[in-house]
């Protein structure tokens, strides 16, 4: 959170008042069907997958950290960049069956404009 | 109106969910959600909580955008409302007198709040907490309010006080029993809970019984308690729990004495009609095997996954571990499980230092966890829930991780 700060002022300022800014992704759904979004800065990963119709995507808590029904798995050179995991994060997608190294909670990720070129793919049902 | 495959009535959390499960799942059926409420649908967690306190929109809380709906081949009847149902022709009444057919009906109506009966129930400024427009009447009144009588200590009532004392109101809880939260925690969380709004400010009344409202020019002016004493007040919230929105699926000749009762399917006992949510009573082994209507959201969502696996061929029925949340203050309160009817509590880690988890047994099976700001005993817990097999001293040593506790290969 701290170590992005700084950008995510920077892009604030980018974006201007109003004006949303667009940072294009893959996603990717459960049966493979892939699709480039335009995420909106500032909103939450998790609502963007959902808003683009990846259905499978329940994040049945609506970002509250409870649930790790909006769990994905990142790639590409921009995951590099992702802000690191919070601590109720961690701990929540320590104990889902399908967590692997690239795994993270879409609901606690607000996107940057640092994250174009992201690619995200809809964990497994636990 | 044209008539419907599948046919939801309410647009709440499990309404609108059976909805998306459905496509999801990749029903091609038509499919409709009627709904009395004008909005599309929207989460009611926030409610209480950040859209009471402002800190979240209408537009932050909906739980879709207004567009998806359509797109996903979903329509979305708002501001109308199920008065009756024909169970053996397969048609809903809707309050304009329009009439809708289906095949399957999903009874998603959730429940309305149960309201006082005592005089000046009704009197401008007394609130329920239940739909966005009724958060939409306090907002639109918080300016002219200084005090306020939240009358009922559940945890509506208990993050309403917190949202509103935050917000720099007098706030005065009067809760009927010996403590607040009685019905869904053991007594360690509520005392604790108590002496967290008495820091905050709130005052707590416990043992206090509700005489009338009291008011001036027909507005509340203050709540008079058994006994005789006042408590001035400018605004009233009553949060004394819900009453399942069932009245056309009972006319109908639903069973249920306390909503409607569903096998472990979600159906009812009428041809082609489910319910889900917190208007359906089904049995549940987490309860101990009891009938019973949970009202959270995992209910409301996976008794919707549960319809929609019913309705495209491949059933499933419903055993999911119930769980919930709460926020207040600064606390974060994961709750898995169902602690009703606990005859032993074991704390992990120290109540003061604001970061605990109270494990719950019944017969010596742990049957819930309250994990207050402990969101790693949350997400282990699960696992732990039904077993009787772990040492208290585990339990209660929280340097030593739930998941240790569990014995390997299970
Ligand atoms: C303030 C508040 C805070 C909460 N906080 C939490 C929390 O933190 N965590 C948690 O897990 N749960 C929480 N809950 C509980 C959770 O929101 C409910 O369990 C959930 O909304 C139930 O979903 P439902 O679809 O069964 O009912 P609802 O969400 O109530 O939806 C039912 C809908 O049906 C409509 N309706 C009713 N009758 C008819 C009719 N005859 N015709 C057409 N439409 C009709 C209603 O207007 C409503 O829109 C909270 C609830 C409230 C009110
Ligand atoms: S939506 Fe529940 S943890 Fe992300």
């Amino acid at each position: 959170m701290i170590a992005t700060s700084e950008d995510e002022a920077d892009v604030a300022v980018a974006g201007g008042a109003g004006t949303l800014s667009l940072v294009p992704m893959l996603v990717i759904g459960r049966s493979g069907d892939g699709r480039v979004v335009e995420a909106g800065v500032g909103t939450s990963l998790m609502e963007e997958i959902r808003a683009a119709g990846f259905l499978e995507l329940r994040a049945i808590c609506n970002g509250c950290c409870s649930c790790a029904t909006c769990h994905v798995q990142v790639g590409g050179e921009a995951a590099g960049r992702l802000p690191p995991m919070g601590e109720e994060e961690r701990e929540l997608l320590a104990e889902s069956e399908n967590r692997t190294a690239r795994s993270r909670l879409s609901c606690q990720i607000t996107v940057t404009q640092e994250m174009a070129g992201l690619t995200v793919t809809v964990a497994p049902e636990d | 109106m044209q008539d419907y495959d599948v046919l939801i009535v309410g647009g709440g959390h499990a309404g609108a969910q059976t909805a998306v499960a459905l496509r999801q799942r990749g029903y091609e059926g038509s499919v409709a959600i009627v709904c009395e409420e004008a909005a599309p649908p929207y989460e009611r967690p926030p409610l209480s909580k950040e859209y009471l306190s402002g800190d979240r929109s209408a537009d932050d809380i909906l739980i879709r955008p207004p567009a998806f709906w359509a797109q996903a081949g979903i329509d979305l009847h708002t501001g109308r409302r199920a008065v009756a149902v024909e169970a053996d022709a397969r048609r809903v009444t809707l309050g304009d007198g329009a009439t809708v057919g289906y095949r399957h009906l999903v009874w998603a109506a959730g429940g309305a709040p149960r309201r006082l009966t005592c005089a000046g129930h009704a009197l401008a400024g007394v609130h329920s907490v239940r739909t966005r427009e009724d958060v939409d009447r306090m907002r639109a009144e918080l300016a002219s309010v200084d005090r306020v009588v939240v009358i009922g200590g559940g945890y509506i009532g208990l993050e309403a006080a917190a949202a509103l004392a935050k917000a720099g109101k007098r706030v005065t809880v009067v809760e009927a029993l010996p403590r607040v939260l009685a019905r869904v925690a053991g007594e360690i969380l509520s005392r604790f809970y108590e002496a967290e709004h008495r820091a905050h400010g709130v005052e707590v009344r416990l043992d206090t019984a509700v005489e009338c409202i009291e008011g001036s020019g027909g507005r509340a002016a203050g709540v008079r308690l058994h006994g005789g004493e006042l408590l001035p007040c400018e605004m009233v919230i009553v949060g004394i729990g819900i009453v399942p929105a069932v009245r056309p699926l009972r006319d109908a000749g639903a069973g249920g004495d306390n909503g409607v009762d569903v096998d472990e399917h979600c159906r009812t006992d009428l041809p082609g009609v489910f319910a889900i949510g917190d208007c359906a009573a089904h049995v549940n082994r987490y309860a101990g095997g009891a009938r019973v209507r949970l009202e959270s959201v995992q209910n409301a969502n996976d008794q919707a996954a549960v319809v929609a696996h019913a309705l495209t061929g491949s059933p499933k029925p419903y055993d999911a571990v119930p769980w919930f949340w709460s926020f207040q203050y600064d606390l974060r309160l994961q709750t898995v499980g169902l602690s009703t009817g606990h005859d032993e509590v074991v704390v992990r880690g120290e109540v003061a230092s604001r970061r605990f988890s109270l494990v719950y047994l019944k017969e010596g099976r742990i049957v819930a966890l309250d994990c207050v700001n402990t969101v790693k005993d949350f997400a282990q817990g699960k696992a732990l829930i039904l077993r009787d097999d772990i040492p208290r001293e585990v339990l209660a040593d929280s340097s030593r991780p739930l998941k240790q506790a569990v014995p390997a290969a299970v």
